[in-house]
């Protein structure tokens, strides 16, 4: 009898100690960079803004990227969102007007969370918002952005823009809400969270498989950094595009059903993600494979 | 509305690299609308002039097998600095429009 209860104790123990404690957000930042820090010595903090360029064997890939970013083809797209942004509402005002400092140096603390609505607020949800408000009507505020092309990438312009404003701002976001801190638990779920019929999660690829060449021309980028390009023109899209349909895209190469555009588990993927970037640079927008 | 024209000059080595973006869609006249099963008309760059301080200095015929948005450059010799370059394009639908930069 006194065995059995010795060993209850034990497993009692053993299991208090192995239930692992919630880790707070700052925790798993300092974890998510040593591990990269670890993984890839060589390659400095700041670098890691460039995405999968940065990182050691990309060499090839880095050459191809400067060769484009001599004169990007993201600059025609950028074009037209800047056109919008510029274009008044039929009210006189800009989108300029929605933003804290006419939409400058604001983007680094994007998406944040909302007390209001009690959701976290992407930059495209705030610029949709600033149309509706003011009386406009983009095409992107009635199209379904899952698949309407043509409404997605004008959106995509808009926020590319919005982002270019703020190029360089480090990214800080705020995290001191609770319900900031459990978007961001839900965030972190999905992003290790196994998915689709190749069973992977997000992290697989771009937490233990980053750095490497995927099935051949696919090279993974490092999870650190991930955000700070978007939105992004990738050369075989040939378009910017919303970091949401980047989402929808990777759920889709692992052969799991895409969320829709603009969806909860995005956003709040987004936000971890984002947080994980604390620190970089935005270069957005920006050359990606 | 005109199509957007962007330019850059790089000198390098004694030449001037001129490089012209346009924002166009080349479509060839072979693709198929999906929705409508109708052939999308043909719509591409036909011509692109390059002028160095009004003289012309290089003309590219461009055709159907060039992409969507396509970047064109040329290596210029004895440019200065200062020099005016433009560029002229049009297409088989009578578009056309010019950028200017300076070297």
């Amino acid at each position: 009898m006194k065995k059995i209860m010795m060993l209850l104790a034990i497993l009692g123990l053993a299991g208090a100690i192995s239930t692992p404690a919630v880790a707070s957000p700052a925790e798993d930042l300092k974890q998510f960079r040593d591990y990269f820090k670890k993984k890839f010595p060589t390659v400095k903090f700041d670098d890691y803004a460039n995405g999968l360029y940065a990182l050691p064997g990309f060499e090839e890939y880095r050459a191809q990227w400067d060769a484009y970013n001599e004169f990007p083809p993201y600059e025609l797209g950028l074009g037209n969102g800047k056109k919008l942004w510029d274009t008044p509402f039929k009210n006189g005002k800009t989108f300029a007007s929605c933003f804290k400092n006419g939409g400058k140096n604001i983007a680094q603390n994007y998406p944040y969370w909302d007390d209001k609505t009690q959701k976290v607020r992407t930059a495209e949800m705030d610029l949709m918002d600033c149309a509706k408000n003011n009386g406009a009507e983009p095409s992107f505020l009635k199209a379904d952005l899952s698949k309407d092309l043509k409404a997605r990438v004008e959106l995509a312009e808009l926020t590319a823009h919005f982002y270019s404003l703020s190029k360089g701002q480090r990214i800080s976001i705020d995290l001191s809400k609770p319900g900031a801190v459990k978007a961001y638990e839900e965030g972190k779920k999905t992003w290790w969270a196994r998915r689709g019929q190749l069973n992977f999660a997000c992290a697989n690829c771009h937490v233990d498989l980053a750095g490497k060449n995927f099935g051949g021309g696919q090279p993974l980028s490092a999870a650190l950094g991930h955000t700070t390009a978007w939105p992004a023109q990738r050369l075989d899209w040939g378009r910017i595009e919303t970091i949401h349909f980047r989402y929808m895209t990777c759920n889709g190469q692992v052969r799991a059903k895409p969320l829709k555009h603009g969806a909860e588990a995005y956003t709040n993927l987004q936000l971890y993600e984002t947080y994980m970037s604390s620190g970089l640079p935005l270069t957005a927008p920006a050359m990606r494979n | 509305m005109a199509r957007q024209t962007r330019m850059r000059t790089k000198t390098q080595d004694g030449a001037t690299e001129v490089l012209v973006l346009v924002s166009h869609p080349m479509e060839t006249g072979q693709r198929v609308d999906p929705k409508t099963k109708e052939k999308i008309p043909a719509h591409f760059i036909q011509k692109l002039s390059f002028t160095l301080n009004g003289k012309e200095v290089a003309v590219v015929d461009l055709g159907v097998a060039v992409s969507k948005d396509p970047l064109v450059g040329v290596k210029l010799k004895g440019a200065k600095a200062g020099d005016k370059v433009k560029v002229t394009w049009s297409d088989n639908k009578g578009e056309s429009n010019n950028a200017e930069a300076t070297v």
